[in-house]
C-alpha cells in the first residue's frame, strides 16, 4: 500500500517534466513577441492607432518575392512590406497590380514593355509564351492599390503624395499606419501635410480611444465617406460615438442628396442638348420651311458615319486626339450634301404636299439605311472618345460629370448660337426667313426661291450632321442609328412650336429633365412612354406649341 | 423559236438536275442570328463561327460522306422576324438543323415552329432556363452553370462579400427571370428585398447617367455589387458611363451575365479593370483545345477578311456553337442520318474535348450541356482573367430549384 503514494508521486514527476519539455519546445517554435524570425502576421490585427508591435521589417527579397506571388502567403507579405515602410517594394507592388508581374524562378516583371528581374531591376531575357501572369482579384486589388498608396505617401511630387493620401482616405487599412505617420513626421509641403492629417484621422476610427474616433468620425463626414461610417456603426458601442456617428451618416445622406438632385438635373440637360442637336436641323427644314423630312434620322446617320471615316483616316497618326475637329466639317458637309440631293431630286417637286412629301422622305430614309449597310455592314462600327473626352470632372465629392457630355451641352449650346447667327443677322438667314413667310413676294421681289430652298434644306441637314457626330460620342453608331431620334426629333419641334428656335431649344431642355426626373422614379421604360402621352396631350391641348408664331406661316399651315 | 424554246427547256433541265445533284450531296445546315439591329453586335460572330465549324467540318470530309452547306439567314433582332426566318429554313430551304437566336425572346418566338415542324435548333447562348423543348438543344448555361455561382462568389470572402444587390437589366423575358430565380436565391441566403434593387432598360437604351447614378447612390451603403443582365449594344455605353463616372471595381463590381470579350471590343476596358462576367468559358484560358480554336478563328478571320481583323476575338458563346455544331455532326454520324429523331436520340452522351479546356457532355436526359463555371475579372486589355472555376462540369438544372412549383417538374 505504501507503494502506492510513490508510484503517483513519480508519476506526477514524469508528467510534469514532460510538460515544461513540450512548452520549452513550442517555445522555440512560435517565439512570443517579435524575434528576428518573426514574419508579420495576418493584416488587420492591429486596430489600434498605436503603431503595430514593432515587427522586424520584412524588406523585399527572392522569399518576399515568392510569398508575393503566392496567393497563400500574398495577403500578409503586402501587409508586412507596407508596414516595413520599404519604399523599394513600389515598383513590384505596382507591377503585381497591373498585372505586370510573372511567376518565375525568378520572379519577372514588365516595365515599359521589357522584362526585367523582379528583385534586381536588371534587364532579363525569358520566353514569353511559357510566362505565367500573376493575377490578382478585387479584393487583392483594393489591398494593393492601398498599399502603393501607402509608399507613394513617402516619395515622388507633392501632387501624387496628395493624390496617395486622398486614396487612403477612401481605402483605409490599419496596416497602412506606420507608412502615414512616417510621412508626416517629415511632410514639409502643407497641403499634403494637411491631406495626411486627414488621412491619420480617418485611420483612427478603429482606435481604442473614443475621442480619436470622435475626430475620425468628424473628418469621415467631411469626406462624405458613408461607407465607412456605415461599417463603424456595426461594430460601434460608445453612446457618444454613436450619437455622432447617426448624425454624420445623416448628414452625408443630406449631401449625397443634393449631389444626386443635381447630378440628374445635369443628366436632363445633357439628354436635352442631344434633343436639341438632333432636332435643331428639324427646326429649319420642319419648322421653317415646312418639309416633314422623314429622313432626318438618317442625316444623322451620315454625321455620325462621316464622323467614323474621319476617326479611321486619323488612326494611327499622333493627332489622333484631335480628330473631332476635322470631324466636324466633314460630317456637316457629308449631311448637307446628302440634304441637297435629298431636296433636288425629292424634296423640291412635291413642296405643298406634305402627306407625299412624308411618304417619299420614308422611302428615302429606307434608301440611306440600305446603302449604308451595303456600303459599311450592318453592324455598329466603333467610334471611339478621344483622350480628351473620357473621363470626369469631379464637382462634388459624390458628383462625377463626364467630360463627353459636358463637352456635348457645350457644342449644342455653340450650334444654337451659330444657328441664331445664320438666321437672324446673314442675308442668307433674312432671304430664308423671308421666303418661308412669304414666297410669292419674295420671288416678287427677285429672291431665288429654288435655290433658297435648296440652301435652306442643306444646311438644315447639315447641322443634322454636326448631331450625328456628337451623338456618335455617347451611343452605338450604326445604319439605324437615326430612327432612334426620328420620334424625338419631331417631338421636340412640335411641342417647342413650329418655326420658333428659342421654343424649340426649351422644349429639348424640358423634355430632357422631365424625362430623367421620371427615370428614378418610374423605370427608363415608363418614363419614354409618360413623356410621349404628356406630349400627345399637350399638342391636344395646344396644338401651336409651347411659342406660337403669329403670321402667315402658321396661318398657311 | 421552237429552237430557243427548246434551249431554254434543257437549260431548265439541267439546271434542275444540278440543283438536285447538288441536294444530294449536301446536308443543309440553317444558321439563325442578328446580323443587322442591336444584338448583331453579339450575334455576328456566332454567324461567323458557326460558318468555321462548317468549313473546318467539310475539310475534314463532312459528315456522312457529305459536305454541309450553311444556309444564313438575318432575322434583323426582329422577333417575329425569327419565327418567319425559321419557318422558311425549315420548310422551304430544308435544312437538317438550325443553330441560332441570342435573346431569350427571339428562342421563345421560333420554339412554336420548330415544335410543330419537328426541327432541331441548337441555342448556344446563356439564358434563364424553365423551358425544356425536345426540339432544342441548348449548349449554353442554365442559371446554376452561371447566374448562382456567380452570385455566390460574390458574396464570399474572395468575392467582395457583397450583402446588397443591384439587378440591372434589358427589359425582356431573360433578365426578368433570371433576377426573379435571383431573388429567390438571395431570399434563401438571408438577403432582404430592401437590400435588393431591380432596374430594367429598353433595348438599345443608350443613356445610362441616371442609372449609373442610382447603382453609386444605392452602392453607398456599402458592400454593393451589380448583376448586370443587359443584353446586346447598350453595353457599350453602359461600359462607357461607369468609366467615365469613374465608378471602380473595387468599390462596387458589376458582374455580367452577357458581356464577353466580343462586347468589350472597341471599348477602353482601363476604367473597368476588376469588373466581372461569368462564363463557361474565356478566351484567356489555356489549354491546347483552346490554342488550336483561337488559331483556327484568327486564320478563319484573316483568310474571309472579315471587318475587324486582327482585333476579332473568341468568347463563351463562340464556343457553345462550336461545340454543339461538332456534337450535332457527331450525333448524325451516330445515327447514321440526319432525320431530326434519330440525330435527337444519338445526341443524349456525346462527348466533345472543348476550348474551355474540359471535356463536355450532352446530358443523357435534359438537353444541356456540363459546363465548368468560370469567373472572370475585366483586364486592361479586353480580355478576362479566370479568378475562380469550378473544377468539373455541372450538370444543368433547367427548372431553377428557386422558383416555386419547379420541385414538381420532371425532367423527362
Amino acid at each position: 500500500m505504501r507503494s502506492v503514494p510513490n508510484a503517483e508521486g513519480r508519476r506526477l514527476l514524469i508528467l510534469f517534466v514532460l510538460l515544461t519539455m513540450v512548452t520549452a519546445r513550442a517555445d522555440e517554435a512560435f517565439p512570443r513577441g517579435p524575434g528576428p524570425t518573426s514574419i508579420a502576421g495576418p493584416a488587420g490585427q492591429a486596430p489600434d492607432v498605436a503603431p503595430p508591435a514593432p515587427r522586424l521589417a520584412t524588406t523585399l527579397d527572392a522569399a518576399t518575392l515568392d510569398r508575393l506571388v503566392d496567393p497563400d502567403t500574398r495577403d500578409e507579405t503586402i501587409a508586412s512590406l507596407v508596414e516595413a515602410t520599404d519604399v523599394r517594394a513600389l515598383p513590384v507592388l505596382r507591377a503585381l497590380l497591373e498585372g505586370n508581374l510573372y511567376r518565375g524562378p525568378p520572379v519577372f516583371m514588365e516595365q515599359q514593355g521589357t522584362l526585367q528581374d523582379a528583385l534586381t531591376g536588371a534587364p532579363a531575357q525569358a520566353d514569353r509564351d511559357q510566362l505565367e501572369q500573376v493575377t490578382i482579384n478585387n479584393r487583392v486589388r483594393k489591398m494593393l492599390e492601398r498599399a502603393v498608396a501607402a509608399l507613394s505617401v513617402l516619395e515622388g511630387p507633392p501632387g501624387e503624395r496628395l493624390a496617395a493620401a486622398r486614396v487612403l482616405q477612401e481605402n483605409p487599412g490599419p496596416e497602412v499606419l506606420p507608412a502615414v505617420q512616417k510621412a508626416l513626421a517629415r511632410e514639409r509641403d502643407p497641403q499634403v501635410k494637411k491631406g495626411l492629417q486627414a488621412t491619420a484621422a480617418m485611420l483612427a476610427l478603429a482606435s481604442a480611444d473614443a475621442a480619436q474616433r470622435l475626430a475620425a468620425v468628424e473628418e469621415l463626414r467631411k469626406a462624405h465617406a458613408k461607407r465607412q461610417l456605415m461599417q463603424r456603426l456595426e461594430v460601434e458601442r460608445d453612446p457618444q460615438v454613436l450619437t455622432a456617428l447617426y448624425d454624420a451618416v445623416r448628414n452625408v445622406d443630406l449631401a449625397l442628396q443634393r449631389a444626386a438632385t443635381v447630378g440628374l438635373l445635369f443628366s436632363g440637360l445633357s439628354l436635352g442638348s442631344i434633343l436639341l442637336l438632333a432636332a435643331l436641323g428639324l427646326a429649319i427644314t420642319f419648322g421653317l420651311m415646312g418639309v416633314i423630312n422623314m429622313a432626318h434620322g438618317e442625316l444623322l446617320m451620315v454625321g455620325a458615319y462621316a464622323t467614323w471615316l474621319v476617326q479611321a483616316a486619323f488612326r494611327g497618326s499622333r493627332h489622333f486626339d484631335w480628330y473631332l475637329l476635322a470631324a466636324l466639317p466633314a460630317s456637316f458637309v457629308a449631311a448637307a450634301l446628302v440634304g441637297a440631293l435629298l431636296e433636288i431630286t425629292v424634296v423640291r417637286k412635291l413642296y405643298g404636299r406634305p402627306l407625299e412629301t412624308l411618304l417619299a422622305t420614308w422611302g428615302a430614309s429606307l434608301l440611306i439605311i440600305q446603302a449604308v449597310r451595303v456600303a459599311f455592314g450592318a453592324q455598329n462600327v466603333e467610334v471611339s472618345n478621344p483622350g480628351w473626352m473620357s473621363g470626369g470632372v469631379t464637382l462634388l465629392p459624390d458628383l462625377v460629370l463626364p467630360w463627353n457630355r459636358i463637352m456635348i451641352l457645350a457644342f449644342s449650346a455653340s450650334v444654337l448660337f451659330g444657328v441664331w447667327l445664320l438666321l437672324r443677322h446673314t442675308r442668307l438667314g433674312l432671304l430664308v426667313r423671308a421666303v418661308t413667310q412669304d414666297r410669292q413676294r419674295a420671288a416678287g421681289l427677285g429672291v431665288r426661291t429654288p435655290r433658297v430652298d435648296l440652301l435652306a434644306f442643306a444646311i438644315g441637314s447639315g447641322i443634322a450632321g454636326l448631331g450625328g457626330c456628337a451623338l456618335s460620342q455617347i451611343g452605338n453608331v450604326g445604319p439605324e442609328l437615326g430612327q432612334g431620334f426620328i420620334v424625338d426629333s419631331f417631338m421636340v419641334v412640335v411641342l417647342g412650336g413650329v418655326g420658333q428656335l428659342a421654343g424649340t431649344t426649351i422644349a429639348a431642355a424640358s423634355l430632357g429633365v422631365v424625362n430623367k426626373l421620371l427615370e428614378p422614379w418610374a423605370g427608363a421604360v415608363m418614363a419614354k412612354i409618360a413623356v410621349l402621352l404628356f406630349v400627345i396631350v399637350f399638342i391636344q391641348r395646344r396644338p401651336q406649341g409651347l411659342f406660337a408664331l403669329r403670321g402667315r406661316a402658321l396661318e398657311e399651315g | 423559236m421552237n429552237r430557243s424554246l427548246g434551249l431554254a427547256a434543257l437549260a431548265c433541265a439541267v439546271t434542275l438536275a444540278a440543283g438536285n445533284a447538288r441536294a444530294e450531296e449536301t446536308i443543309k445546315v440553317g444558321i439563325l442570328h442578328s446580323l443587322s439591329g442591336t444584338m448583331a453586335i453579339s450575334e455576328t460572330s456566332l454567324k461567323d463561327t458557326a460558318l468555321m465549324t462548317i468549313d473546318e467540318i467539310n475539310a475534314s470530309g463532312g459528315v456522312l460522306g457529305r459536305k454541309l452547306e450553311p444556309v444564313v439567314v438575318d432575322p434583323a433582332s426582329n422577333w417575329p422576324l425569327f419565327a418567319e426566318k425559321a419557318r422558311q429554313l425549315l420548310t422551304k430551304d430544308k435544312v437538317a438543323v438550325v443553330f441560332g437566336c441570342w435573346t431569350s425572346v427571339s428562342r421563345k418566338s421560333v420554339l412554336p415552329v420548330f415544335e410543330e415542324l419537328n426541327g432541331l435548333l441548337f441555342y448556344p447562348v446563356q439564358y434563364e432556363g424553365e423551358e425544356l423543348s425536345k426540339n432544342v438543344f441548348y449548349t449554353g448555361a442554365a442559371p446554376n452553370q452561371q447566374a448562382i455561382p456567380a452570385v455566390e462568389y460574390l458574396m464570399s470572402k474572395e468575392g467582395g462579400g457583397a450583402t446588397r444587390f443591384f439587378l440591372l437589366g434589358t427589359d425582356y423575358v431573360y433578365p426578368r427571370t433570371t433576377n426573379k430565380i435571383l431573388r429567390a436565391f438571395l431570399h434563401s441566403k438571408g438577403v432582404t428585398d430592401k437590400d435588393i434593387q431591380e432596374i430594367y432598360t429598353p433595348f438599345g437604351h443608350s443613356d445610362y447617367q441616371t442609372i449609373v447614378g442610382q447603382i453609386k447612390a444605392f452602392g453607398a451603403g456599402g458592400h454593393t455589387a451589380v448583376i448586370s443582365t443587359i443584353n446586346g449594344d447598350s453595353n457599350v455605353p453602359f461600359y462607357k458611363e461607369l468609366g467615365n463616372q469613374g465608378l471602380k471595381a473595387t468599390d462596387i463590381p458589376v458582374v455580367a451575365f452577357s458581356v464577353g470579350e466580343e462586347e468589350l471590343r472597341g471599348i477602353d476596358t482601363k476604367p473597368l479593370v476588376g469588373h466581372l462576367a461569368a462564363w463557361n468559358y474565356f478566351m484567356s484560358v489555356k489549354n491546347p483545345a483552346n490554342t488550336a480554336f483561337i488559331k483556327k478563328w484568327k486564320e478563319y478571320v484573316k483568310k474571309n477578311g472579315l471587318p475587324g481583323g486582327e482585333s476579332r476575338v473568341t468568347n463563351d458563346p463562340m464556343e457553345a456553337t462550336y461545340v454543339g455544331m461538332h456534337m450535332w455532326a457527331q450525333a448524325v454520324k451516330k445515327a447514321g442520318t440526319t432525320k431530326v429523331d434519330a440525330v435527337r436520340s444519338a445526341m443524349s452522351g456525346q462527348t466533345f474535348a472543348a476550348p474551355s479546356g474540359f471535356t463536355l457532355k450532352m446530358d443523357e436526359t435534359n438537353h444541356h450541356l456540363w459546363k465548368p463555371v468560370m469567373i472572370g475579372e475585366v483586364q486592361g486589355n479586353g480580355q478576362f482573367s479566370v479568378v475562380w472555376k469550378t473544377g468539373k462540369p455541372v450538370r444543368a438544372q433547367p427548372w431553377s430549384p428557386f422558383i416555386p412549383g419547379n420541385e414538381k417538374r420532371a425532367e423527362r
